[in-house]
């Protein structure tokens, strides 16, 4: 997510007309030298220390050489030997309490090229993505179901989302995986060799392939075979793996230390700097939720599973005095519509404090809980606040004694049998009248009034 | 000597192509230039560092700042072939 | 006054003094170019055109009382491995035979804003490969002394065009000697500035650690006011060097008494012409007279200089040569049906045969199996002779050697012998490996072919080779041919 690509000074802007954002150097015409992109670096370090990464104080950019045409030098600026990160890792939470999945290394480097293939049998090329910057991590083997791969995802997602430093979009290619999975059986001690799946385009596509996989390789092994070592894509129609043609030669890249860019120095200054920089992470909020909200453990995590989830939150907290309150409701009837739909919270037509005024509204006795949902739903789709809609649509809540009584009286003059069944001992007439009552008055009577009414009157 | 098959196999990853002929001519010539620089086994680095860069500045960084680049036609310019502003060659990328 | 005779220095200042006009200089040397290069073949692009407007632009100038930039009127060849901007660049190469670049280099940058006039781009060995300019794929050219001879490579153009007076001044690029070694062939001088001084924007690179652009000259002034105009830190190149710049012009008239001379004892007992080792003592003893003073040093590691660049030079082109695939410009096979055939083909049909040689053994020393053994062994006997440098620096101030260790030979000689052409560069060599700065300068005839001599310095001492050699140019006079004593 910098503004420019890792080399040079042309824009990091997805889309835009083939062959409009290149210059000599992401081209690499004749002549062109690449000049390293100080952000990326930023970017990398934060990284590490947001996964608990070592940083190197010294590293290096390496050539990385294989031939494709979308590789514009014949060869990838990468590192080999010396990444910018080491080690470090990612927590993810399992019923049976935290696990910590290892990191390898996190490493920069450019992108390449893209390429469309047409009806007549050409190829055409864009190299608008061509010098745009990457990052890679590479995971230790610490993960052993497709759960928790799928957790670790989530949560380098969400991490990497928090941080700024990507924003992740699988379908736009901001995040992308390859996977190396391998099954062992406990008892005898057999394993399968490893199958990659690369090209995976979505985080449920990378499950299914990974659940693929664990049986495949399972059920080849309770036969007595075993995989070959292949490379392997998810055909999300066919719903299974499908194995991949080599694309040329993968043999020796033939690293080698790029000669047009210098040794780079990183001062423990900077990475400090860079360390405050950083806005609270996604655990540290968590913890801060539970101690300053006093909400269970659940609650906190689906909070801040997202940064801006969490940010929407105490926003809303700010304007009400319930913090459990406002959490229900946004891990309900709010989630569950922006899940269904696929939202985003930068979409919400509504703010912060039109929901605070929303809870305010019930707490007050001026609307009731389902008349609060009904609210909700409006105000997804206009924008408009809560006020507005309940004055609009006449939606205040009748709590006026003489008026609900007159309602009553009408409703027990029509349901004898009712009254005479609660009499008797059926609780559920009761609940019954009660709904009559607001079926009539469509929502808007001030249910725990009408309850108590009706109670008092047929008793 | 240099072996057939090696030769052949760098021939291939750097993208050069011999034919018969040529790549007799070539071994021997190339086994020269081989044998020439194998001096260096004479040579006693242990305990040496490599030299990658002479000098001891490191790598200026440069600021996050978009900057125009070239127009659509002066990339396209000096392409073999090209069709709607891409870069054009027959389908034989994977 | 004969305009081509008069040196880059003698132009500018008529210019200055309004006595000759640029398109004055400018069709003087159009004029030269007629005459003689059909026959010498020391250009690829004549850019007649553009002279003359450059040229044009300049009256104009003095016209209006502008001030002039340092090479103002002064018509300069460009090896045509220096992108310039809507000029064809071919490096030589049937690769990029209708290659028009988009974009300028910084060197051609600084020297249209210190308005020199560009002439045209030079002849050159393929991608600068070659020490006899015979591997052009527009044919070679000769040497301007003896046309049975080569002007030496790869900037043998630029060596040639200066010598013929079809330019004034030329710039070139040293990877291994590429600017002394032709310089030292055609009776001119030739400057290989420090790794890092000059900006490597727009040089098509052979090899990334060791290429320099550089400065081919009638005299050590009139290379010496072209080195000042290209020097300086280029945000462009992370490789250039940001220091204070130095006017090398005012340190050239400096006094060289007492200056410390070391002679490696390991150059002087290679193998080389005897002739050539007899003038190279000459001048050492003109040195003495000078009252330089004069010692034998000893640099251990020289002899492993050739197959030390060889190896590390190689790896480098072999990397930077990936790039020329056919895709995005240059020669694109016409038969192809798999994309391995389009890389195949296009290579090999492109590349002249030095250029596959180095790229094969390129590849070869850093493949996986060979690595360890070519590749990374060289880069440490670098450090080796970079070291060696260091220490005969810490004591004296400048090294002499000869600059190539033959006469200019005949052309199509070395051709079937890649080794011995590989050898002409035995003194060039280690001068790039480690980064340091280098000039050559004439020092005598032997039976009417020039012999050059090599004045090392340390890095960033420019001040100090520049003024060594103007003390040498000044108090030696050979018959007149080094205009400027």
């Amino acid at each position: 997510m910098t503004n420019t690509k890792i080399f040079c000074s042309c824009t990091n802007e997805f889309g835009g007309e083939a062959n409009t954002h290149c210059c000599p150097v992401c081209l690499g015409l004749p002549g062109a030298l690449p000049v390293l992109n100080k952000s990326v670096l930023e970017y990398g370090i934060k990284a590490g220390i947001a996964f608990n990464s070592k940083i190197a104080n010294r590293t290096k950019m390496d050539r990385k050489h294989y031939f494709y045409p979308d590789l514009v030098k014949g060869y990838q600026i990468s590192q080999d030997d010396i990444p910018l990160c080491s080690g470090g890792y990612v927590e993810i939470e399992l019923e049976e309490g935290t696990k910590k999945i290892g990191l390898t290394r996190i490493h920069i480097e450019e992108d390449t090229g893209k390429s469309i293939h047409t009806e007549e049998g050409d190829s055409l090329i864009d190299y608008n993505r061509a010098g745009v910057p990457l990052i890679e991590i590479v995971t230790e083997p610490d993960m052993n179901t497709p759960e928790e791969a799928r957790l670790f995802l989530e949560k380098l997602r969400s991490t990497l989302k928090y941080i700024e430093v990507s924003d992740c979009k699988m379908e736009e290619g901001s995040l992308r995986c390859d996977i190396n999975i391998n099954v062992v059986n406990t008892e005898t001690g057999e394993k399968t060799n490893i199958t990659e799946l690369k090209n995976l385009n979505s985080f449920s596509g990378a499950v299914k392939a990974m659940e693929y996989e664990e049986k495949r390789h399972i059920s080849l092994l309770e036969e007595g075979k075993n995989t070959q070592r292949e490379t392997r894509r998810w055909d999300e129609v066919k719903s299974e793996t499908i194995i991949m043609r080599e694309k040329g030669e993968v043999g020796d890249y033939r690293y080698a230390v790029d000669g047009d860019i210098l040794p780079i120095e990183i001062g423990d200054k900077w990475i400090e700097e860079i360390r405050d920089s950083l806005p609270e992470l996604p655990h540290a909020k968590k913890q801060r939720f539970i101690e300053e909200y006093d909400i269970p453990e659940y609650d906190a995590g689906v909070l801040t599973q997202s940064k801006e989830l969490a940010d929407f939150y105490e926003e809303t907290v700010k304007y009400t005095d319930d913090p459990k309150q406002v959490s229900n409701w946004i891990m309900g009837d709010v989630l569950r519509r922006i899940n269904d739909e696929e939202l985003q919270i930068e979409d919400l037509k509504f703010k912060p404090k039109d929901l605070a005024q929303l809870l305010e509204l019930i707490n007050q006795g001026k609307i009731s809980n389902n008349i609060g949902k009904k609210v909700l739903r409006t105000m997804f789709e206009t924008g408009d606040s809560p006020e507005k809609i309940v004055k609009d649509e006449g939606l205040i809540q009748i709590s006026d004694e003489g008026e609900l009584k007159k309602i009553i009286e009408k409703i027990l003059s029509e349901n004898e049998q009712s009254i005479i069944d609660y009499r008797n001992g059926k609780d559920r007439a009761l609940g019954y009248l009660v709904g009559q009552v607001m079926k009539t008055t469509r929502g808007k009577a001030n249910p725990q009034m009408v309850n108590q009414m009706i109670r008092d009157m047929i008793e | 000597m240099v072996s057939i098959d090696y030769i052949r196999y760098i021939s291939e990853i750097c993208k050069i192509k011999f034919t018969d002929d040529e790549l007799e001519d070539f071994i021997q010539q190339f086994t020269g230039i081989i044998e020439y620089v194998d001096k260096l086994k004479e040579v006693n680095t242990e305990g040496v560092v490599p030299t990658y860069f002479v000098n001891s500045n490191t790598q200026p960084l440069r600021e996050d700042v978009i900057r125009d680049g070239l127009s659509k036609e002066d990339v396209i310019r000096n392409a073999p072939e090209e069709e709607y502003g891409y870069f054009k060659l027959l389908n034989v990328m994977d | 006054m004969d305009i081509v005779e008069l040196t880059a220095m003698e132009m500018k200042e008529n210019l200055e003094k309004k006595r000759i006009s640029a398109r004055d200089i400018v069709e003087a040397h159009i004029d030269r170019i007629e005459k003689v290069e059909e026959e010498l073949n020391a250009f690829i692009t004549i850019s007649k055109e553009e002279a003359l407007k450059s040229a044009d632009r300049i009256d104009q100038k003095v016209r209006n009382g502008e001030k002039l930039g340092p090479l103002a009127g002064i018509p300069i060849g460009i090896k045509d491995n220096i992108v310039t901007k809507d000029i064809r660049t071919t490096c030589g190469s049937k690769m990029l035979e209708n290659f028009v670049p988009p974009y300028e280099s910084t060197v051609v940058e600084k020297i249209r804003k210190g308005d020199g006039i560009i002439l045209g781009k030079t002849n050159m060995d393929e991608f600068a490969m070659g020490s006899s300019t015979e591997t052009s794929y527009f044919g070679p050219t000769k040497n301007p002394i003896d046309s049975q001879r080569v002007p030496g490579g790869s900037s043998g153009g630029s060596a040639a065009a200066v010598k013929a007076r079809e330019v004034a001044i030329a710039l070139g690029s040293d990877t291994g000697g590429s600017i002394r070694q032709p310089a030292s062939f055609c009776g001119v001088v030739g400057i290989k500035p420090t790794y890092g001084l000059v900006s490597r924007y727009g040089l098509v690179s052979l090899a990334n650690t060791l290429d320099q652009i550089g400065v081919l000259g009638r005299n050590v002034i009139d290379a010496t006011l072209m080195l000042k105009a290209i020097v300086g830190y280029d945000e462009k190149d992370s490789t250039s060097i940001d220091m204070e710049l130095i006017d090398y012009i005012e340190v050239l008239s400096e006094n060289i008494k007492g200056i410390k001379i070391g002679v490696p004892k390991e150059y002087m007992d290679l193998e080389m012409d005897k002739r050539v080792k007899e003038q190279v003592f000459k001048a050492i003893k003109t040195f003495e007279d000078i009252g330089a003073i004069v010692e034998d040093i000893s640099l251990p590691q020289m002899e492993y200089g050739l197959a030390t660049y060889y190896i590390v030079s190689t790896a480098e082109i072999s990397s930077n040569m990936a790039r020329f695939d056919g895709i995005r410009y240059g020669y694109r096979a016409e038969n192809y049906e798999t994309l391995d055939e389009l890389y195949m083909n296009t290579r090999s049909e492109a590349f002249g045969e030095e250029v596959k040689r180095r790229i094969m053994v390129g590849t070869y020393s850093l493949s996986r199996d060979y690595s360890e053994q070519y590749y990374k062994k060289a880069v440490k006997v670098r450090t080796l002779i970079k070291e060696d440098f260091d220490k005969a620096f810490e004591k004296y101030d400048v090294i002499l050697s000869p600059t190539s260790p033959n006469l200019p030979f005949k052309l199509g000689e070395k051709l079937d012998d890649p080794l011995a052409m590989y050898k002409t560069d035995l003194f060039t060599v280690p001068v790039n490996l480690a980064g340091i700065c280098s000039i050559s300068v004439p020092c005598g005839y032997v039976e009417g072919l020039p012999v050059g001599l090599q004045i090392i310095g340390n890095r960033f001492e420019e001040s100090k080779i520049l003024k060594v050699a103007r003390a040498f140019e000044k108090h030696v006079s050979l018959g007149g041919e080094n205009i400027g004593l």
